[in-house]
């Protein structure tokens, strides 16, 4: 048996979206900015950005407003601990899966 | 060349000549003087490698893991209970399919604390996923140390080579150290299948999940059971390619041709003995005396413990009247564990030899000719008493 045989298996993940799975399913709470509060979409300059820099799971936007990518954003709520002007909520997922279920999404 | 030197310094001429490239190791009794070599070499320049001196051998694993996912071929040494608080930087190489080779000067294990040998060290460590190779004596040492590397490389992974703590490791007996370009030719440089690297970034053995995902191209990747299933596959086949390294070995350098288990006068025999390590080597004394006396009995090392050779061993102990396994280690509370695995690769033979477990030596306590020469010859006299139970050979005294 030659090398090319052996260690085609092992676990290795690379950097991209969904390499642990579509993680937005594992979610309980949601955040959802409040763009009258948000500094960067109150000010319309590029600002702050310290959800962006605190998501473990690099789905929030550096945009003018910020967005959350909700396939993938896993629900812990780091952003709404961090961000300086209490902008993010954490609101009950249940309140959205009928509405998503309806249009097939998650 | 040949050298009259101690089996540390076997094992250190052979890591020198496969050439390691970082070699990070805490000193422990009786591994000290290997280690002590190595960072000798290095500093002289014999040897070029990083020599990473750390705190503790739990570092020392998880630098040669690093050393080794960074594509650099990697080695370290060890003993007893440094050897068990590795334990789970052991799993972690194995699993992350890390070609590293590290030699065991079998030892035993604390409490109470013994410096001195026996098997306990390595055999709890069996089912890790290292491949565990074993030597009787120096010259063994040597030539098993190059071997493992080449062999560790093509199979991705680990492997272990043990020697008897003391009874070689500080012993001196003649050794041929081959010469430099003939290993060069033998042992390829490494050529890692999975490094890390910057122009592909990727995390290796991140959390996986129990089932299998789909990657960041949508391609199904494996979860847990899967890659551990191929471990294990892979275990397997690598019995076959250390046979082809045994033999390329042999081709090349004029010594092997005993991958697995190395018989001694077992042609035609009723009885065998099995034993690990030196102590086949001291046995053969005793099979001589007992068939100058017409005992028809041999005597098997085990070269190879995991994966664990059981077509080797249904091979050589088919057939036989009785087997008697010998062994430095037990696991306790059941018997001896190669005496265990023997017994389960002769289950389903035709003809199942009779077999009994004999365990000694432990904490280096002293096996004497005498005793070795009566066991064997009680044990070929009346093979069908012997029973299942442990026979404990040398010990002095009971709990009353
Ligand atoms: S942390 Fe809060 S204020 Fe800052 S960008 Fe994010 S949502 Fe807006
Ligand atoms: S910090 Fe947590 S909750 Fe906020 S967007 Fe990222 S994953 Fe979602």
């Amino acid at each position: 048996m030659k090398s090319d045989d052996f260690a085609c298996m092992i676990s290795r993940s690379e950097p991209g979206p969904g390499d642990g799975g579509r993680t937005g399913s594992w979610r309980v709470q949601r955040p959802v900015i409040d763009t009258a509060k948000c500094i960067p979409a109150k000010t319309g300059k590029p600002s702050c950005f310290t959800c962006w820099l605190f998501c473990p799971d690099a789905v929030v936007t550096k945009t003018i407003p910020p967005t959350i990518d909700y396939v993938y954003c896993k629900g812990c709520g780091i952003c709404a601990e961090e961000c300086p002007a209490g902008a993010i909520s954490m609101e009950d997922e249940s309140r959205f899966i009928t509405e998503e279920n309806d249009k097939g999404c998650i | 060349m040949h050298l009259i030197e101690s089996g540390n310094v076997a094992a250190a001429t052979g890591v020198k000549l496969s050439r390691a490239q970082v070699i990070a190791a805490y000193p422990i009794t009786p591994q000290t003087p290997l280690t002590e070599k190595l960072s000798e070499f290095v500093a002289e320049g014999s040897l070029t490698a990083e020599y990473i001196p750390v705190e503790s051998e739990h570092s020392a694993m998880a630098v040669c893991i690093a050393a080794s996912s960074a594509g650099a071929r990697a080695f370290t040494a060890t003993s007893a209970n440094g050897l068990l608080y590795m334990n789970e930087q052991l799993h972690w190489a194995a699993g992350a399919r890390l070609p590293i080779v590290m030699c065991v000067a079998n030892r035993g294990i604390g409490a109470p604390w013994t410096v001195w040998n026996d098997h306990q060290d390595s055999i709890s460590q069996r089912d890790g996923g290292w491949i565990q190779l074993y030597a009787n004596d120096h010259q063994q040492i040597i030539d098993t140390v190059i071997k493992a590397f080449r062999l560790s490389e093509i199979v991705s992974i680990p492997v272990m080579v043990c020697y008897d703590g003391y009874l070689l490791s500080h012993t001196y007996m003649p050794f041929e150290a081959p010469d430099q370009d003939r290993v060069d030719a033998f042992l390829p440089l490494f050529s890692p299948k999975n490094k890390l690297d910057p122009d592909q970034p990727s995390n290796f053995n991140t959390v996986t999940l129990p089932d299998v995902r789909p990657d960041v191209r949508g391609n199904l990747a494996p979860g847990y059971m899967e890659i551990r299933h191929t471990l294990h596959q892979d275990m397997r086949n690598s019995m076959e390619v250390l046979k082809d390294i045994d033999q390329a070995f042999l081709d090349a350098f004029g010594r092997g041709g005993t991958p697995f288990v190395e018989p001694y006068r077992c042609d035609d025999v009723e009885h065998v003995v099995v034993c690990m390590g030196s102590l086949s080597y001291h046995m053969r004394d005793v099979i001589d005396q007992l068939r100058s006396e017409g005992v028809n009995v041999g005597v098997m090392g085990v070269q190879l413990y995991r994966p664990f050779p059981d077509q080797a061993m249904v091979s050589a102990l088919s057939g036989k009247r009785s087997v008697m396994v010998f062994e430095k280690a037990l696991s306790y509370g059941n018997q001896g564990a190669l005496y265990a695995d023997i017994k389960s690769a002769l289950y389903n033979v035709d003809r199942r030899p009779l077999i009994s477990n004999h365990i000694l030596g432990l904490g280096g306590r002293e096996i004497k000719t005498q005793h070795l020469y009566d066991a064997v010859k009680q044990a070929c006299g009346n093979p069908e008493t012997l029973g299942d139970t442990p026979h404990w050979i040398g010990l002095k005294c009971q709990a009353s």
